[in-house]
C-alpha cells in the first residue's frame, strides 16, 4: 500500500513541473510587453527598460525559466500587477470562498443525486425513473452560466428569496476571520448571540450553489443508478432477497454500500472541478473566489496572479485527484496490484 | 435439396429432417455484420433516434439559415427594440438593439454547429494520429505523449481552455482551437489503449506477415476496430464543445460582438434579466437542446455499440 501510494506522489512531481513550465511558456508566449501592461500606453523607453530590467524579463528566456522555477517552489508567486500586493497572499484570502462554494454544491449535488439514483434503480422503468434521468440528462446538458442567470432572474429579481450576488450582505459590519464564512458567522452567532450574518452568509450561498452543483448532480444521480442496476443483479442480493430480507433493507444495509464505490470516485473528481470550474458561477454571483479572480487577472493581463493562481488550483486538482484514486485503492484492493 | 453426397442419402429421412444436410448452409441468409445488427438497434433505440433527430433539425437550421431566417442578424431596428415574443414580424421578439431574436438564434446555430464540428474535428485528429502512433511504436515517443498528456489532465477542462485562449488571443477561430487542443489528451488515451489491445492479436500479426507496412497496419487495419468507442466520444465531444465555446464567448474570450453566437447572447443579456426574459432564456434553450441532441445521440450510440449492453 505504501508503496503504491509513494509511486504515486512520485510521479507526481514531473507532472507539477510540466504544469509550471506550461504556465511560464504560456506567459512567455502571450502577447503584450508586461512591462507595457504595468506602466500603461504612455510610459516612455526609459521607464519600460528599467521596469524590464526589475521584473529581469531582460535577462535570457533560460534564466528567466530558472529563476520562476526557483520561486515557484517556495511558492513565491511575486507581487500582483493590479493590486501590488502577494499574490501568495491574495489566493490565502480568496481560495476559502472557492473552497466553500464548491463544498456546499457539493453537499447539495451529492445528497440528492445519491437519492435520486437510488429512487431510479429501485423502481427501474417507472415514471420516477424516467423523470430523474430525463432530468439528468438536461442538467449535463445546459450552460452552467445562464442556469445561473435564469435562477437569479427567478429568485432573485422575482421572487426576492435571495441575493444576486456577493457572500454577505455588503452593509453588514463584518471581519472575516478564517475566510470561511459560514464558519465565520456560525463563530459570530455563537459569540454575540446575533444569527444575522450566519443567516446572510446562508442566503447568498444558496444560487450559486444550486447553480455550481447541477451538472454534479445529474452525473451523480446517473452513476449512482447504473451502479446500483449492476449491484441489484448480483447474487449476493439475490440471495439476500432470498433468505427473506425486507426489500428496504436489501437496497439500502447491502446493495447501497457496494453501489457507493464508483459514486465516491465520481464526487471526489468533481469536487477537484469545481475548485476550477466555479469560474463561470464567481463571474456571475460577484463571488469573490479564485475563479473569478484568476478571470479577471486574465483579462488584465496580470501575469504573477495569472501564473500563482493556474498553479494553485492545478496542482489542488492534481492533489484531489490523487487522494481519490488513494482512497479508491483502499476500498478496492484490486487496483493497487496492477 | 439434397446434398448430394452419398453419406447424405444414406441417412434415415427422420435425421435428415432435423439436421439440415451440409448443402444447405449456403442458402441460409449471412449472420447480420455488425454494422446492420447497429443499425437494427439504433432503430429500436428511442433516445438515440430523437437525439439524431434533434442534431438533423440544429444542422438542417444552420445549413439554411440564410433561407429561413427572417431577417437579418445584424439588422437593427431602433424602434423595434426589446419587442416580446410574438410580436408582428418577430415570432420570438428582439434584443436590446432591436435585432430578430429568432434570426440570431438560427444563425447562431450556424455558428455552434461549425464550431462543436471545426472543434471534434481538431481534437480528432491530432488525438487520433498521436494516440495511433503513440500505442503502436511505444518507447520514448509514447513516454513523452503520456507525461503530456497528464501535465494537461492536470488541468480542469474549463481552466485549460482559457489558459490557451489567454495564449492565443480571444477569438472564435482560437476558442474553437483551444477547445479541440483541450479535448486532444481523451482520444489519445482512448485510441492509445485500443491499439495496445489490438496489435498483438492475430490479424495484425497475419498481415504483418504478408508485408502489410506499419502504417497500413496503423491506420488500415488497427484504427477501424476502435471506431465505436471513438464515434461515441465525438458525439459527446461536439455537444460539450458547443457548451464550451458559449461558455468562453460569455466570458469575452469566444466569439466577438455582434456575432449572433449562444454564449456571447446570454452574456449581453445579463443586464437584461429584470426587464426582458426572453433575451435571457431563449440563447440558453437553444444550447440545451443542441447539446441534448447530442448528448441523447451519444448514449445512445453507446448502447448500441457496447456489444457487452447487447443481449
Amino acid at each position: 500500500m505504501l508503496k503504491y501510494v509513494l509511486k504515486r506522489i512520485a510521479l507526481l512531481i514531473p507532472t507539477l513541473i510540466g504544469v509550471a513550465t506550461l504556465v511560464f511558456a504560456m506567459v512567455a508566449l502571450s502577447p503584450g510587453d508586461p512591462a507595457r501592461v504595468m506602466l500603461g500606453e504612455r510610459a516612455n523607453k526609459e521607464q519600460l527598460e528599467k521596469l524590464r530590467s526589475e521584473l529581469g524579463l531582460d535577462r535570457p528566456l533560460i534564466e528567466q525559466y530558472g529563476i520562476y522555477m526557483k520561486n515557484m517552489v517556495q511558492f513565491d508567486f511575486g507581487e500582483s500587477i493590479k493590486t501590488g500586493r502577494k499574490v501568495s497572499e491574495e489566493i490565502k484570502e480568496l481560495y476559502p470562498a472557492t473552497i466553500e462554494l464548491a463544498f456546499f454544491a457539493m453537499l447539495f449535488a451529492t445528497t440528492l443525486g445519491i437519492i435520486i439514483g437510488v429512487l431510479s434503480a429501485t423502481r427501474r422503468n417507472t415514471w420516477i425513473d424516467y423523470t430523474s434521468m430525463v432530468g439528468a440528462l438536461f442538467g449535463v446538458s445546459m450552460p452552467v452560466f445562464w442556469l445561473a442567470l435564469v435562477l437569479m432572474m427567478i429568485f432573485s429579481v422575482g421572487l426576492d428569496w435571495f441575493p444576486t450576488g456577493g457572500r454577505i450582505n455588503i452593509r453588514y459590519y463584518f471581519e472575516a476571520i478564517t475566510n470561511f464564512y459560514i464558519i465565520d458567522t456560525f463563530i459570530y452567532w455563537i459569540r454575540d448571540g446575533d444569527p444575522k450574518f450566519l443567516i446572510s452568509s446562508l442566503k447568498h450561498m444558496v444560487l450559486p450553489a444550486l447553480a455550481l452543483g447541477t451538472i454534479p448532480l445529474a452525473i451523480i444521480a446517473r452513476v449512482t443508478r447504473s451502479s446500483m442496476l449492476e449491484v441489484l443483479k448480483q447474487d449476493y442480493v439475490k440471495t439476500a432477497r432470498s433468505a427473506g430480507i425486507v426489500e428496504k433493507r436489501v437496497v439500502y444495509r447491502y446493495a447501497l454500500k457496494n453501489a457507493l464505490l464508483p459514486v465516491v470516485t465520481i464526487i471526489g473528481l468533481q469536487f477537484g472541478l469545481l475548485l476550477s470550474g466555479a469560474i463561470l458561477t464567481e463571474t456571475i454571483f460577484a463571488w469573490p473566489g479564485i475563479g473569478k479572480w484568476i478571470y479577471k487577472a486574465i483579462e488584465a493581463r496580470d501575469y504573477p496572479a495569472v501564473q500563482g493562481g493556474v498553479i494553485v488550483i492545478a496542482t489542488s486538482f492534481v492533489l484531489i485527484n490523487l487522494v481519490v484514486d488513494i482512497l479508491y485503492s483502499i476500498v478496492n484492493p484490486k487496483i493497487r496490484l496492477q | 435439396m439434397k446434398t448430394g453426397n452419398e453419406h447424405g442419402e444414406l441417412n434415415m429421412e427422420r435425421s435428415a429432417d432435423r439436421l439440415p444436410p451440409m448443402g444447405k448452409q449456403l442458402d441460409v441468409p449471412d449472420e447480420p455484420t455488425f454494422l446492420q445488427e447497429s443499425i437494427h438497434q439504433l432503430r429500436r433505440n428511442k433516445a438515440a433516434i430523437a437525439g439524431l433527430l434533434v442534431i438533423a433539425l440544429f444542422l438542417f437550421v444552420g445549413i439554411f439559415a440564410p433561407v429561413i431566417s427572417p431577417h437579418n442578424p445584424l439588422e437593427q431596428t431602433i424602434s423595434m427594440r426589446k419587442a416580446p415574443p410574438f410580436t408582428e414580424g418577430y415570432l420570438l421578439g428582439t434584443d436590446s438593439l432591436g435585432r430578430d431574436m429568432l434570426s440570431r438564434l438560427i444563425y447562431g446555430a450556424r455558428i455552434s454547429m461549425i464550431i462543436g464540428v471545426v472543434s471534434v474535428g481538431i481534437a480528432l485528429f491530432f488525438g487520433l494520429l498521436i494516440g495511433v502512433v503513440s500505442g503502436y511504436y511505444g518507447g520514448w515517443f509514447d513516454k513523452l505523449v503520456m507525461r503530456i498528456i497528464d501535465i494537461m489532465l492536470a488541468f480542469p477542462y474549463v481552466l485549460l481552455t482559457i489558459v490557451i485562449v489567454a495564449i492565443l488571443g480571444a477569438s472564435l477561430t482560437n476558442a474553437m482551437i483551444a477547445i479541440g487542443i483541450s479535448q486532444v489528451p481523451r482520444y489519445v488515451r482512448l485510441v492509445r489503449a485500443s491499439v495496445l489491445a489490438e496489435k498483438e492479436s492475430d490479424y495484425v500479426t497475419a498481415e504483418r506477415s504478408i508485408g502489410a507496412s506499419n502504417f497500413e497496419l496503423m491506420f488500415g487495419s488497427i484504427l477501424p476496430n476502435c471506431l465505436a468507442p471513438i464515434s461515441v466520444q465525438a458525439t459527446l465531444g461536439v455537444g460539450e464543445a458547443i457548451l464550451s465555446s458559449a461558455a468562453l464567448s460569455f466570458l469575452g474570450l469566444g466569439a466577438q460582438p455582434p456575432t449572433p453566437e449562444w454564449g456571447l447572447m446570454i452574456a449581453s443579456s445579463r443586464e437584461f434579466i429584470t426587464s426582458a426574459w426572453w433575451i435571457v432564456t431563449l440563447p440558453g434553450i437553444a444550447t440545451l437542446f443542441a447539446v441534448l441532441g447530442f448528448n441523447l445521440f451519444g448514449d445512445g450510440l453507446r448502447d448500441i455499440l457496447d456489444p457487452k449492453l447487447r443481449d
